[in-house]
């Protein structure tokens, strides 16, 4: 394996995880302050069917929290409630301290959720910058008839817009790509612009959903590196939703286990290696990656 | 810097001012001239306003990304407002033409941009074809209403009625709006100058409105609305500004189209009016502002050229109509078009014609 | 009884609206369109039925189902040669092709037909019932109209229910591709539905000019305007959904001509849509599709 590995493989022993009283477990650095996200006896119903139900967690604020579970078992569904892409049946979810009851997608970013879509979404007919200063939108204001009226300010915050966005592409060394048309980007740049574009917004949550599908180990061991990079440069916390256990078990702390809506295992990556639930509803069949 | 260091975007601003402007020198040369006839200079005004009108309308159906059929109906609501207050102001004594046309621009643009934001309200919940439809509810409505309209004014002032104008209660004041019959005894005060001079103003709101945060945001709607919302961004706001602006303008549009005739009727507005002007932007290309332009005013004059055959005029600009659309997408027209490519780029890429052979 | 009258006289206009709203809610619910030459389809089917019956001389049923074949052809016509090389592109060029049929059927219905008004009364002249010793009278349009949409409705009905075309139809509405893969036709499923929905037009051209009986080029516009609304009203797409929002506007309409007055019945009418919209905004019988993130 690498050396970013052994690197992430010593750091993930080094984080002590603690359980919070009752419902999770997070880890002991963030404890002094509010947890980044908090869910209590969250659900939704589709029909009659309960598509998530009693989902509990705690993400502590800068920590990496894996979602996994088998297709189907709600793991997107989660990341759009969190967003409030649909309104939750159950349930509370409170960002930083802040309950998000009653909020539209829009507030829930303003609030410090951004996520990554696992079918890209991106504005395909706009460049790459421009992409990112779309997620730059809230982070500085330009009036819309100072923006018709070409005045000094439209200028400075373009300006803004346009350094800030070069900044932020940067982090995945996509400056050489920002005039381009976002929709003509291979699918690896895709997914990063979409984790730029995120980032964009200020996030304190980072949701990336399957950040690494479609992408070789080497993109993906790239990833992996500028997902700790992230955590670390910006202090946020990031939970991701992924297949590739190599991934999720070599850099998230906390890693939460979902079937068919429902919570089966919360804990360390090495916990939930030993768990007889999990293996059980992987079926055996991933047995062999998860203990590698 | 040469021209095609230029980011592409401002090469097309630059573009789009440089077509009006070079329209206006062209056409004013030849007026002073003796080339254009008199058919011809009467829809010079009317042109103004139809590319006003299709900048507008691509505002909404190309930045924003919704199929509004209500056009004509902010159009008639500027145009009509428009009337009054010139109706007011002539009354009150104002002698500048110029004058009197900027109040009534404004005024009517003010107006239209209010009732385009109170229809964008509740229209805004709605999506794609459901959207399109209100619209041209709302269109239709408003042809309606203003058909019930009797509008005077004396010396007390205003007076309205929805029934006739006798019930105005009038002694001698002047009739300005005639229900079906319409706004009569309109000033002439639109020139070509005044037309070009609002184009002017149109495509700079809309081309600065485009390249700005709120423009960005509205096109982020457009591409994707659910990754706009979880960027932050206010889906419904940015929908409601596009179509409140592009209201607005073709309420001014409209104020230049009415003061170009002396009678005007409200079932001019009426929906095959808002058709015409959404097959100029569509033509003109989505989101494409000299698109627009070129494409509303070669729509404009193309029924005037045509004068010549004149029962048949109507016909061929549906054909052409449809074949413009259809052409672009038969077989036989891409086969063409690939053969002719690979014909004039056969002299200059050469060499990677080779690689690609030795790779097979 | 005024008001049993306006009702039967509204059900009557529904009926019509309801039959033209049926060809627009059947062709964008399988090619995704706003068709809206269908309007224009209407009067080009009552001008078949005027001439073969003024001109040639030819019995009314005859020419009604002259007119029927006559518009049949003239939709799939329509649809091979400007719809179908459009099937991948932006709607909204479909869209403005669609209204270039429009503009074309009108110019070409006004240079050979000319632009005066035809009287069409002299063609089918029925004599009216007389109900609650004459206190209520109902013209013999207005229950053959009625009666006509029942037993279409009842027809397409059965036909999209039972048979296999019907199935393939449905089936390509709800997923092209994959009715594609299962060995469907999919461009003759499309061509029929236009075949239908123009023959359905031509019925409602004939019956629509019997009870309102002027004939012009642009006779078809309005109420083709209408029955778009009518099939939106009912959720575009849905069969039931058009002819319920057909009869359900009719009926509106000319109670709003009665009670409000005839020139605000149209804005009434429209108001009353957009009401409609904006508290279920998938029309009455329509789905709520939402997309999948």
């Amino acid at each position: 394996m690498s050396k970013f590995s052994e690197f992430a493989e010593a750091r993930r022993k080094n984080t002590k995880m603690v359980p919070v009283p009752s419902v999770s477990i997070m880890p002991e650095r963030d404890l002094g302050s509010s947890p980044a996200l908090e869910c209590l006896h969250l659900g939704i119903d589709f029909g009659g069917l309960k598509a998530v139900d009693d989902f509990n967690i705690t993400v502590g604020k800068t920590e990496i929290c894996g979602l996994i579970g088998p297709n189907g078992a709600g793991k997107t569904t989660v990341f759009n409630l969190l967003t409030k892409v649909y309104a939750p049946t159950r349930g509370t979810i409170m960002v930083d301290g802040h309950d998000t009851a009653g909020m539209n997608p829009a507030r829930v970013n303003q609030l410090g959720v951004a996520r990554t879509f696992q079918n890209i979404r991106l504005f395909n007919s706009m460049t790459v910058e421009e992409n990112v200063a779309v997620g730059l939108h809230n982070q500085r204001h330009c009036g819309m008839a100072t923006s018709i009226l070409r005045l000094p300010h439209h200028w400075k915050s373009e300006r803004y817009y346009h350094e800030r966005a070069l900044e932020l592409l940067d982090i995945f060394d996509m400056t050489g790509l920002a005039s381009n048309e976002a929709g003509s980007l291979p699918y690896g740049a895709q997914r990063r612009l979409e984790i730029v574009r995120a980032l964009a917004t200020n996030p304190k949550l980072l949701l990336l959903d399957e950040p690494a599908a479609g992408m070789n180990p080497s993109e993906t061991a790239e990833l992996m590196e500028n997902i700790v990079k992230i955590r670390d440069q910006f202090h946020i916390a990031i939970m991701l939703i992924e297949h590739d256990m190599n991934l999720v078990m070599n850099i998230c702390e906390g890693i939460c286990v979902l079937n068919f809506g429902k919570i089966i295992a919360k804990g360390t990556p090495e916990e939930i290696q030993r768990n007889d639930a999990v293996i059980e509803a992987y079926l055996g069949k991933q047995k062999k990656e998860v203990e590698a | 810097m040469s021209f095609k260091n230029i980011k592409p975007q401002t090469r097309s601003t630059i573009l789009t001012y440089a077509i009006v402007i070079v329209a206006f020198i062209a056409v004013t040369v030849l007026d002073a001239a003796g080339f254009i006839s008199n058919s011809l200079s009467g829809q010079l005004v009317p042109i103004c306003a139809y590319v006003c009108l299709a900048v507008s309308l691509n505002l909404v159906v190309g930045v924003s990304g919704e199929l509004s059929l209500g056009h004509a109906g902010f159009m008639s609501v500027g145009a009509f407002t428009g009337v009054i207050v010139a109706g007011c102001l002539t009354r009150l004594g104002l002698e500048s033409e110029l004058l009197l046309f900027v109040a009534s621009a404004i005024v009517g643009a003010l107006a239209a941009g209010v009732i385009g934001f109170l229809v964008g309200i509740p229209v805004m919940r709605l999506r794609g074809d459901y959207l399109a439809i209100v619209t041209l509810a709302f269109g239709e409505i408003i042809k309606n209403l203003l058909n019930n309209f009797y509008i005077g004014v004396d010396d007390a002032g205003l007076h309205f009625s929805m029934q006739d104008t006798a019930s105005l209660g009038m002694q001698q004041g002047t009739i300005l709006i005639n229900g079906p019959k319409g706004a009569v005894g309109i000033d002439k005060v639109s020139t070509f100058v005044i037309g070009i001079v609002l184009v002017l103003i149109t495509v700079a709101i809309v081309l600065n409105l485009m390249h700005s945060r709120d423009g960005r945001a509205i096109m982020a709607v457009r591409d994707n609305r659910i990754a706009a919302e979880s960027v932050g961004i206010n889906v419904t706001k940015y929908r409601l500004i596009a179509f409140t602006v592009a209201s607005a303008l073709a309420g001014a549009a409209g104020v230049l189209y009415a003061m170009n005739y002396s009678t005007i009727t409200p079932s001019q507005f009426d929906f095959n009016q808002s058709i015409l002007i959404l097959v100029y932007v569509v033509l003109g290309g989505m989101g494409n502002i000299w698109g627009s332009i070129i494409s509303a005013a070669f729509l404009t004059v193309l029924p005037e050229l045509l004068r010549p055959i004149n029962d048949y005029r109507m016909l061929i600009y549906a054909v052409v109509l449809i074949l413009v659309m259809v052409v672009p997408h038969l077989k036989i027209y891409q086969r063409a078009a690939d053969a002719l490519r690979s014909r004039f780029s056969k002299a200059t890429p050469a060499v990677a014609a080779e690689g690609g052979e030795a790779d097979e | 009884m005024e008001v049993l009258a306006n009702l039967i006289n509204g059900m009557s206009l529904g009926s019509v609206y309801a039959i033209i709203a049926l060809g627009y809610t059947m062709v964008y619910g399988i090619a995704k369109m706003l068709n809206f030459a269908h309007g224009d389809v209407i009067m080009v089917g009552a001008y078949i039925c005027f001439c073969a019956v003024s001109y040639l001389g030819i019995p009314v049923i005859a020419a009604v189902l002259l007119s029927i074949v006559g518009c049949t052809v003239l939709g799939i016509v329509v649809e091979r040669l400007a719809y179908k090389p459009l099937r991948e592109a932006p709607s909204l060029n479909v869209l403005i092709t669609a209204i270039g049929v429009s503009y074309f059927l009108q110019n070409a219905a006004l240079i050979i037909m000319g632009s005066d008004p035809k009287s069409f009364s002299s063609i089918i002249s029925l004599p009216a019932l007389q109900l609650f010793d004459g206190r209520l009278t109902i013209s013999a349009t207005a229950v053959l109209t009625i009666a006509a949409c029942m037993i279409i409705m009842v027809a397409l009905t059965l036909f999209t229910g039972k048979t296999k075309m019907g199935k393939a139809m449905r089936a390509c509405s709800e997923d092209r591709d994959a009715a594609q893969l299962m060995g469907i036709n999919v461009n003759s499923t499309i061509s029929m539905v236009f075949a239908i929905g123009s023959g359905l037009a031509a019925i409602a051209g004939v019956l629509m000019c019997a009870a309102y009986p002027t004939l012009m080029p642009t006779t078809g516009s309005m109420p083709g305007i209408k029955a778009f609304t009518a099939a939106v009203l009912g959720g575009i797409g849905s069969i039931p959904g058009a002819a319920l929002g057909g009869v359900l506007l009719g009926i509106i309409e000319i109670f709003a001509r009665a009670y409000i007055g005839t020139q605000l019945a149209d804005a009434v009418v429209f108001a009353v849509l957009i009401v409609m919209l904006l508290i279920r905004p998938a029309g009455l019988l329509g789905k709520n599709v939402s997309e999948k993130v």
